[in-house]
């Protein structure tokens, strides 16, 4: 028996969608193949990398990675330059952290404001994200893509309890959306038809099925994005064809592995190579999984995706 | 390959004789197929049919134990491609590089290192299983004797004996007696010889070729003689190759039943930057290799790997569950606050972080609801006041915690007017609905006390 070639044709395919604007713009998606299978369909585009920024310092972040971006974290248009001009960051997500009731309760202008300074700062697509307060994330989100506007931003997230005001205000501005549920299939179907009928066009939705890290609940996420996308190839499913974000690093830098020290748990090694390893580790499996976009924050472990991912070109 | 029930009937006798306790032949045909009955109960089944069935019955990728004893490692037996389907069946082993030029005190390190590998993650122990001892010198002799080293040091570990030449194995061999290694490998042009090595020796064997075509007709040639214990490579090397190669492998095996390429793979992901080579072998995890090489298993980077492993490997159909129980949470005492969540473990990691985050000793009473978030159980009648109630009574939690208050999930704010009625003397508060609130939530009430 001489082997042959099992391919699998699809009817569906992924949306494309592209941010930003001029020629620092960035597409995702667009392929009409499971992840990297090119002997089959095409990839016309490659998984994107987004640096995380934050409006406030990132005080609560563990020492590793807090450290790699000491001197420039304590403003946000700082922080997003040095990624941008030092990194060879492809994107920045922008985390409107400070906005959040138990934080600073930063009010909706002020944060607009930040968004608007870090644009003019930057030419790279920028991704603007609440602080995951849905209330709040409505009002801050709305200011947020008014002085956006013109920008082709990607904003989030849209969820079940706040979609209606940050897709309208999405619209208007003309911005790229975010729609997120928790981790399941059938409810980040029920989102993209509830976000459609308020007549934003489901090509410019991103689907974020809600991530996970290594070791806690990544395989969920990952199931979760297989059956996405299984649903928009092999049953041409447009309310599941939007490409896929993963917003890892909030997951990874929370659990213990990227802060426990060496001394408490000899058996774990170094804290260093493995908080890096967490987050790269996170990241290589999640785009195994179908992943478009990822926003991460250790510019060692965006280093390594990076470099995995040009070997799947 | 599932047959169905008339595929298998045309190979059954069709005399309806009854012996096997079904009415018709048809009717013990269905049951073969559900794979509730078993041929032997038929006395008067053919040859014919017993290896006609036999043959179907087989995994589409073929079971290969390398090693011994306690610590054998079975791989392979894969029947999907996407474990939503079904689970994955045996964990990939994974196995260190040593080079027979290295050092004995690097070999004895190496070896070790395998040896002592084992930890603990949520309750399962978990190991590097394998060495995989590399002919770098082309001498036998030196290569018989670092393999021979490392069984010294690490002797429940599986052993890879990674060279063509076959004086080097059958000088290996002398030290594996009963050891069934895997032998890696047969090439084109050694084949024949290194089959006859493998099968005397109870050894499985690696089968080494350029890109599938030639993998096939190198397989097909060897099994033709009767030799099945196989293992593949292909030959990819990078993330590109390995992603391709092992997908059209394990698509070929599961869907197309094409049987010279239903064995398990290997895969090298050795690399000079240790992160790239972590993330070569997380590929290889995810994407259906069977054997993983490493060239350094430092502690950090084996953790993340044996994470995935059992992550992807999990049973998909089987909520992941924590046992019932009052968890300290930090130096807790007795005035501690007190929480309740749910025994998903996803929830229960998530708020296990959060607390551990906000640096408040308190204490976390985990409850099983089969394994469902706090919503879902709520909404499945499995976290009801009545429910929680119960719990609180019998759980003994009066034991270690000296105060009346239960902090519960914001999501079901709506049970603590039910549970102060049916916990007489309870304080019910209402805690954040998401865990993230959790850190501001235990400060503030620490600094309010
Ligand atoms: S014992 Fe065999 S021959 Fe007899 S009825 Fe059953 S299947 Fe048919």
């Amino acid at each position: 028996m001489a082997f042959v070639v099992p391919k699998d044709t699809y009817n569906g395919k992924v949306f494309e969608v592209e941010i930003g604007t001029g020629d620092k713009a960035v597409k995702i998606g667009g392929e009409n193949t499971l992840p990297f299978l090119t002997f089959e369909g095409a990839v016309p585009n490659m998984p994107v990398i987004a640096h995380e920024v934050q409006d406030v310092a990132p005080e609560d972040w563990p020492e590793t990675v807090q450290a790699a971006y000491k001197g420039v974290s304590g403003d946000p248009v700082t922080w997003a330059k040095h990624c941008q001009d030092n990194l060879g960051a492809q994107a920045i997500a922008l985390r409107l952290y400070s906005t959040h009731p138990d934080r600073q309760d930063t009010s909706p202008e002020a944060a607009a404001k930040t968004v608007s300074d870090v644009l003019a700062a930057i030419s790279v697509p920028l991704i603007i994200l609440g602080s995951n307060h849905a209330e709040k994330d409505a009002q801050v989100l709305r200011a947020a893509c008014e002085a956006a506007k013109g920008r082709n931003c990607l904003i989030g997230k849209a969820q079940e309890a706040n979609y209606k005001t940050i897709v309208a205000a999405a619209m208007a501005a003309g911005h790229k959306l975010i729609a997120m549920s928790d981790l399941d299939v059938n409810l980040a179907k029920q989102l993209n038809i509830l976000i459609t009928q308020m007549g934003y066009e489901k090509e410019k939705i991103v689907t974020d099925p809600m991530s996970s890290a290594l070791g806690y609940g990544i395989e969920y996420t990952y199931s979760v994005m297989e059956r996405i996308r299984s649903a928009a190839l092999m049953q041409n499913d447009g309310t599941m064809a939007p490409p896929m974000l993963n917003d890892i690093g909030m997951y990874v830098w929370k659990v213990k592995e990227t802060m426990a020290s060496e001394s408490d748990l000899p058996d774990w090694g170094a804290l260093e190579e493995r908080a890096i390893g967490w987050e790269s580790t996170t990241a290589v499996g999640l785009i195994m999984a179908g992943s478009n976009l990822l926003i991460m924050r250790h510019p060692k472990a965006i280093e390594t995706a990076k470099k995995v991912i040009a070997e799947l070109a | 390959m599932a047959l169905s029930g008339v595929e298998i009937f045309k190979h059954l006798p069709k005399t309806n004789c009854k012996k096997c306790g079904f009415p018709t032949c048809l009717a013990f045909a269905m049951k073969l197929a559900a794979k509730q009955a078993s041929l032997d109960s038929c006395p008067d089944a053919s040859e014919e049919a017993k290896s006609f069935l036999g043959a179907a019955s087989e995994p589409p990728v073929r079971a290969i134990t390398i090693g011994a004893g306690a610590g054998a490692v079975k791989v392979g037996e894969e029947t999907v491609l996407f474990r939503h389907e079904k689970k994955f069946v045996n964990p990939c082993g994974m196995a260190l590089q040593v080079m027979d030029t290295d050092s004995d005190a690097d070999i004895d390190a190496k070896a070790s290192a395998v040896a002592t590998s084992e930890i603990d993650r949520v309750g399962q122990r978990l190991r590097i299983e394998l060495v995989s001892v590399k002919d770098a010198s082309g001498d036998p002799a030196r290569f018989a004797a670092a393999v021979k080293r490392v069984t010294e040091k690490a002797p429940d570990a599986g052993l890879i004996l990674d060279t063509r030449n076959t004086a080097a194995v059958e000088a290996a061999l002398a030290h594996l007696a009963g050891k069934k290694p895997l032998i890696y490998g047969a090439t084109a042009d050694n084949a024949d010889a290194m089959v006859g090595i493998a099968k005397a020796a109870g050894a499985s064997l690696g089968v080494i070729a350029d890109g599938l075509d030639a993998l096939t007709a190198l397989t097909e040639k060897i099994t033709a003689g009767g030799f099945k214990d196989l293992v593949l490579d292909p030959g990819a090397r990078k993330a590109k190759d390995m992603v391709e190669q092992y997908t059209m492998i394990r698509r070929s095996a599961t869907k197309k039943s094409f049987k010279p390429l239903g064995f398990p793979v290997i895969s090298f992901a050795v690399n000079a930057d240790p992160y790239m080579e972590q993330a070569l072998a997380s590929i290889g995890i995810a994407k259906y290799a069977s054997i993983i090489v490493l060239s350094d298993i430092a502690k950090w980077k084996s953790l993340a790997l044996i994470a995935l492993r059992q992550n992807i490997y999990t049973d998909p159909q089987v909520p992941m569950q924590v046992k019932q129980d009052l968890y300290k949470v930090g130096d807790v005492k007795a005035e501690s606050p007190l929480m309740i969540t749910t025994n998903f473990s996803l929830t229960y990691f998530i708020v296990l972080g959060e607390v551990e985050n906000s640096k408040v000793p308190s204490w976390l009473a985990v409850m099983d609801v089969e394994g469902l978030s706090v919503l879902t159980a709520w909404a499945a009648g499995k976290f009801t006041a009545a429910k929680i109630a119960q719990f609180i009574t019998e759980s003994g939690i009066d034991q270690s915690v000296s105060h009346k208050e239960l902090i519960i999930p914001g999501y079901v704010a709506i049970l603590s007017g039910a549970l102060e009625e049916k916990l007489p003397g309870w304080k019910i508060t209402v805690g954040p609905r998401e865990a993230n609130a959790l850190p501001a939530f235990l400060k503030n009430k620490a600094a309010a006390a």
